[in-house]
C-alpha cells in the first residue's frame, strides 16, 4: 500500500507530506492555503448521529406545508415539491426538474450517501461501495441547495406579505434545522478518515490498467 | 524524476479527484484509474479551459434574457403586469424590506456577471501563462465557487411566489419566459466553475521554476 499522508494539493498540485495534527487543528497548503485536511475529533459517530437526524427533519420538511396563505377568505398551502409542481404546470418544466433537483432530490442522496457511507464503516472491512458513495458526495453537496432555498423563500415571504397574510408551515422550521444539522455534518465528517479504512478497489478489481500507489517519494 | 520539480504533475504523479490518493501511472498506460477508488485519473481536467469557456459564452449568451425578459407575471382582474429581475428587486424595495431587496440584487444580478468575468480572466491569464497573483488567482477561484450557488435565489423566490398566489380570478402569478434563461445562466456558470482546474494557474510558474533551477545548476 502506498503512503497516503503523501499528497498532491488539488488547487496548485504541490507535493507535500501531511502531517499529524492535534484533533480541532487543520493542514493547509503552504503554497495557496487550501485546506487539505482538518483533525475531526470522533468523526464517525457524530456524522452518524447528525445524519440520523437530518434524516428525521427531511422527512418532515418534505410531507408537511412549508407556507401558507390567507387572503380573502381562502387559505392556500404549498410544499417544497409543490411548488415544483406549479412551475411544471405552467409550462416551466425545466426549472421544475431544476428546483426539484435541487432542493428536494440533492439534498436526499447527501443524507442517504451519508448514512450508507457511515454505517458501511461500521463493519470490520467497509466494502468497496463505500468508496464508491464516498467519492460521490462531492456532487451532491454542489448541488444540494436548501439554505438557497431558505433564503429564497425568505424574500417570498416578504413579497407576499404586502398582499396577503402568510402562514408560515412546520417544514419551513424542519427546513431551518436542516440547514444547521447540514452545516454541522460538513464540519464533523472526515472524508480521510473513511478512506483509510476502505477496501481498496484494486484488490476488487484486479484490473490491469490501475495505476500504482506512490512508494518512497519525499517532496 | 526532477528533484526540483515542486508539482506533482512534474513529478510524473496524479491525484485521484475522487479521494484524493496520490499515484504513479502504470508505464504505457494512457487512462489509468485510481487503485483504491477506482475513479480515472488524469494530470489536470481534460480540455479545462476549452470547455469553462464553452460554458462561459453560453451563460454569458443567456444572461441578456435572463434579465430583460419577465421572470413572474401577476394576473389580476385588472390586467397583468410582467416584472423582470430588476424591477423584482426595486419592488421589493421598501423601509422594511431594503435588506432582501439588496441581498436580491447582489445574488442575481451582481453575482452572475462577476462570476462570468472572473472565470474569463482566469482563463485568460491561464492562457496567458501569467505567473504573477497566482495565490490571489486561486482565492478568487474558491470565493467564485462559494458565492456562486446563491444566484439560484431568484428562482426559489419566483417558484414559490409562484406556487403561492393561486388565488384565480383576483389574483394569480405565473412564472415568466426570462426564468429559464436566469436559472440557465446559473447551472451554466457552476458548470463552468466545475470545469476550470486550479492547479493551472500555477502550471507555468512551476515550469519557470524548474527551468530557472535546471539552468543555475
Amino acid at each position: 500500500m502506498g503512503d497516503s499522508k503523501i499528497v498532491a494539493c488539488l488547487d496548485c498540485d504541490l507535493l507535500q507530506r501531511i502531517p499529524d495534527v492535534p484533533t480541532g487543528a487543520s493542514v493547509r497548503c503552504p503554497r495557496c492555503d487550501k485546506e487539505l485536511w482538518r483533525h475531526k475529533p470522533d468523526s464517525l459517530n457524530r456524522t452518524f448521529a447528525l445524519t440520523l437526524a437530518a434524516l428525521v427533519l427531511y422527512i418532515i420538511a418534505n410531507a408537511v406545508p412549508m407556507l401558507g396563505l390567507h387572503a380573502v377568505g381562502r387559505e392556500a398551502f404549498t410544499t417544497v415539491i409543490g411548488g415544483a409542481q406549479q412551475l411544471w404546470h405552467d409550462g416551466q418544466q425545466i426549472v421544475a426538474v431544476l428546483v426539484l433537483f435541487a432542493a428536494v432530490i440533492s439534498p436526499a442522496l447527501q443524507i442517504i450517501f451519508l448514512l450508507l457511507i457511515v454505517t458501511g464503516c461500521q463493519r470490520e472491512r467497509p466494502p468497496f461501495w463505500v468508496g464508491l458513495f464516498l467519492r460521490n458526495l462531492h456532487f451532491t453537496r454542489t448541488w444540494s441547495m436548501i439554505e438557497v432555498m431558505l433564503l429564497g423563500v425568505l424574500v417570498a415571504l416578504t413579497k407576499i406579505a404586502d398582499y396577503a397574510h402568510v402562514i408560515l408551515g412546520t417544514a419551513l422550521f424542519a427546513l431551518f434545522g436542516l440547514v444547521f444539522l447540514l452545516a454541522m455534518i460538513q464540519s464533523s465528517f472526515d472524508p480521510r478518515e473513511v478512506w483509510s479504512r476502505i477496501e481498496w478497489a484494486e484488490e476488487e478489481a484486479h484490473s490491469p490498467e490501475t495505476a500504482g500507489p506512490v512508494t518512497g517519494v519525499t517532496p | 524524476m526532477n528533484a526540483l520539480e515542486p508539482a506533482a504533475m512534474g513529478q510524473g504523479l496524479q491525484s485521484c479527484h475522487g479521494c484524493g490518493l496520490l499515484s504513479r501511472p502504470a508505464p504505457g498506460v494512457e487512462k489509468g484509474r485510481c487503485p483504491r477508488c477506482d475513479e480515472p485519473l488524469e494530470f489536470r481536467k481534460p480540455a479545462s479551459l476549452e470547455r469553462t469557456m464553452a460554458y462561459l459564452i453560453a451563460a454569458a449568451v443567456c444572461y441578456i434574457p435572463a434579465n430583460v425578459l419577465p421572470v413572474m407575471k401577476t394576473i389580476t382582474s385588472g390586467g397583468s403586469e410582467s416584472d423582470t429581475i430588476l424591477q423584482g428587486v426595486v419592488l421589493l424595495w421598501s423601509p422594511t424590506g431594503w435588506p432582501l431587496s439588496l441581498i436580491v440584487l447582489f445574488a442575481s444580478i451582481m453575482i452572475p456577471s462577476a462570476k462570468i468575468l472572473a472565470l474569463l480572466y482566469l482563463v485568460i491569464t491561464v492562457k496567458r501563462g501569467s505567473i504573477q497573483n497566482n495565490a490571489q488567482r486561486v482565492r478568487l477561484y474558491r470565493m467564485v465557487e462559494i458565492i456562486g450557488r446563491w444566484s439560484m435565489v431568484d428562482v426559489f423566490v419566483d417558484t414559490f411566489t409562484v406556487s403561492l398566489i393561486q388565488l384565480q380570478p383576483l389574483m394569480s402569478v405565473e412564472p415568466g419566459p426570462g426564468l429559464l434563461f436566469f436559472a440557465a445562466v446559473v447551472v451554466l456558470t457552476m458548470l463552468a466553475v466545475e470545469s476550470f482546474d486550479p492547479r493551472l494557474i500555477w502550471d507555468s510558474a512551476d515550469a519557470k521554476e524548474t527551468n530557472r533551477e535546471v539552468q543555475h545548476a
